[in-house]
């Protein structure tokens, strides 16, 4: 079965990090990286935090654009991963590993496949 | 024609939930499983008045379960994952071939399906209804009235229970090693949720709680046996502890109400009408549990409960070995409830105002200062050590927060008293 891993964390409070902090957990996500290749996980990355981001709506043929992410939420869409593996089971030992867990929340979400 | 019907029903009642559970492992869908089920048994209703009763009539049903099941993912639209599930049963029958119907025994899965009805992926009150419906064969309607939840709310919860299993891809097998302590847990603790739900509501009808009591009794045993035919045997302590706990508070049940419907107290309660054959087999799976020299919480509760079960009279009660096991449980399992009933031990033990040097502490103070037994208790002590100002406001304050009728009759009274004393004393 295929699952998108999507990351949430709190922006405010990770950007309050010190230096060694930020540091020490680039480090654990190049760790993660490299141990759950073998486990499946294919794509992924970091996303630039949200208020990079826009949002887009097409309502009766008009495009509606606006500045932010879709919702104000308490965390915050933060990264992601593909994870091809057999069972829910398997994919929450994989997402408990992700360094994000710590503080953050790892959503599970599983890929719809279609014939 | 009756004949037909009875062998089918019964089969369907002693052998269902196994029927049911091989069936999941095969499908990997619940829904599908039940509904081919079904359809099986229609067809045995048809077939065997035709060519009689099968020498292996649970056999006979899961077989032609399966045929239906292929039937059905036939009919259906179109999915990958369904395609899969269709090739892989038809493999399988391809596989079988010409092996006799009657011989086969179905494997007992219905472990791996109590693991999956308690699924951390899934809601805890899913979890409660999905166990009670597959497992325990309650309906739809027997677990809403069970529940105070109208019908069509429980139908939509299992619903999306089962679709959630299928969907999300949640395993249907006994967990791995490295996660199966923690979700043994979470079996026990619907287990005794359920049991609960029967034991203490004051709401929904006698025979339906009855039956929640007796449920979760059966299911208890059901685990332990499955968890040693699996040779889990690190597991078995604590299953043995929660079945011990339930057979112990169940032993109880006809003490508990008086004529009224009221709630009777332990102290005052009859214990002529203690089940002793329940007594019995509590303190025996008690026995068994602490032999595997695995001490846990719910042994623990256990043993609480079978001292009190062994006293023939409230006085008889060992009140200090009572205060020593919830010393041992807030070890294992801190939470300010149980410091609450340690202090109520040690009040019995050793004089109300012991207990109250306990209930004084600040951060019980704190946690339960929105629950009405933190005050109830602490009011009773008072009253006992005859401090009758502080346990009227005591008693007052548990009246503020105590939502349940009978309870508050009580408590009303137990402030009348204490009223009284202090105008007595004026």
């Amino acid at each position: 079965m295929r699952y998108l891993l999507l990351i949430y964390q709190d922006e405010v409070a990770r950007s309050q990090l010190s230096e060694e902090e930020q540091a020490a957990e680039y480090q654990d996500y190049f760790t993660f990286n490299v141990e759950s290749e073998k486990r499946g996980v294919s794509a992924g990355a970091a996303l630039m935090p949200s208020n990079t981001a826009t949002t887009v709506r097409v309502r009766n043929g008009k495009t509606l654009t606006t500045d932010g992410p879709f919702a104000e939420t308490k965390e915050q869409l933060g990264g992601y991963f593909m994870l091809h593996c057999d069972d829910l089971d398997e994919a929450i030992e994989i997402a408990a590993k992700i360094p994000g867990a710590r503080h953050g929340s790892i959503e599970i979400r599983p890929v719809l496949e279609i014939m | 024609m009756d004949t037909i019907q009875q062998v089918v029903s019964e089969t369907y009642s002693r052998e269902g939930d196994r029927i049911l559970a091989a069936l999941i492992g095969t499908v990997r869908d619940f829904e599908l499983a039940e509904d081919a089920l079904q359809d099986a048994l229609l067809v045995a209703l048809e077939r065997w008045s035709v060519d009689g009763i099968p020498h292996n009539p649970s056999a006979w049903i899961t077989t032609a379960a399966r045929h239906k099941a292929i039937d059905r993912l036939r009919r259906e639209n179109t999915l990958a994952r369904k395609q899969v599930v269709l090739q892989a049963l038809l493999e399988q029958e391809e596989q079988r071939g010409e092996e006799d119907l009657e011989d086969t025994s179905i494997p007992d899965e219905r472990l791996k399906l109590m693991f999956t009805c308690c699924h951390p992926a899934l809601a805890l009150d899913a979890q409660v209804a999905l166990t009670l419906h597959t497992l325990g064969g309650l309906s739809t309607t027997e677990i809403a009235s069970a529940f105070l939840v109208p019908v069509p709310t429980m139908a939509q919860r299992l619903v999306r229970a089962k679709r959630k299993i299928r969907d999300a891809g949640i395993p249907y097998r006994v967990p791995e090693m490295r996660v199966l302590g923690e979700r043994v847990d979470a079996l026990l603790c619907v287990l005794y949720l359920i049991f609960n739900e029967g034991y203490t509501a004051m709401s929904g009808s006698e025979l339906i709680r009855r039956e929640l009591c007796d449920e979760s009794i059966r299911l208890a045993r059901l685990l332990t046996t499955l968890l040693i035919q699996e040779s889990l045997y690190r597991e078995v302590p604590e299953a043995l502890g929660l079945l011990a706990l339930v057979l112990l508070h169940d032993s109880r049940r006809e003490a508990r109400v008086g004529p009224g419907g009221e709630l009777v107290l332990l102290e005052d309660q009859d214990r002529s009408r203690w089940d002793s054959s329940k007594i019995k087999e509590g303190l025996s799976t008690l026995e068994r549990a602490l032999h595997m020299r695995q001490p846990g919480p719910y042994q623990v509760q256990a043993a609480i409960s079978a001292l009190h079960a062994q006293a023939k009279h409230p006085e008889d009660t060992d009140w200090p070995q009572i205060a020593a096991l919830y010393h041992e449980l807030m070890r294992m399992t801190p939470s300010p409830i149980i410091e609450l009933n340690r202090a109520v031990a040690i009040a019995m033990a050793d004089g109300p105002l012991q207990g109250l040097a306990l209930l004084d502490q600040t951060i019980l103070k704190k946690e339960l200062s929105d629950y009405y037994l933190f005050h109830a208790a602490r009011a009773d002590l008072l009253r006992r050590a005859g401090r009758m100002n502080d346990a009227r406001d005591a008693y007052t304050q548990a009246l503020k927060l105590c939502l349940n009728e009978r309870e508050r009759a009580f408590l009303h009274r137990r402030l009348v008293e204490v009223t009284e004393a202090l105008e007595l004393d004026d």
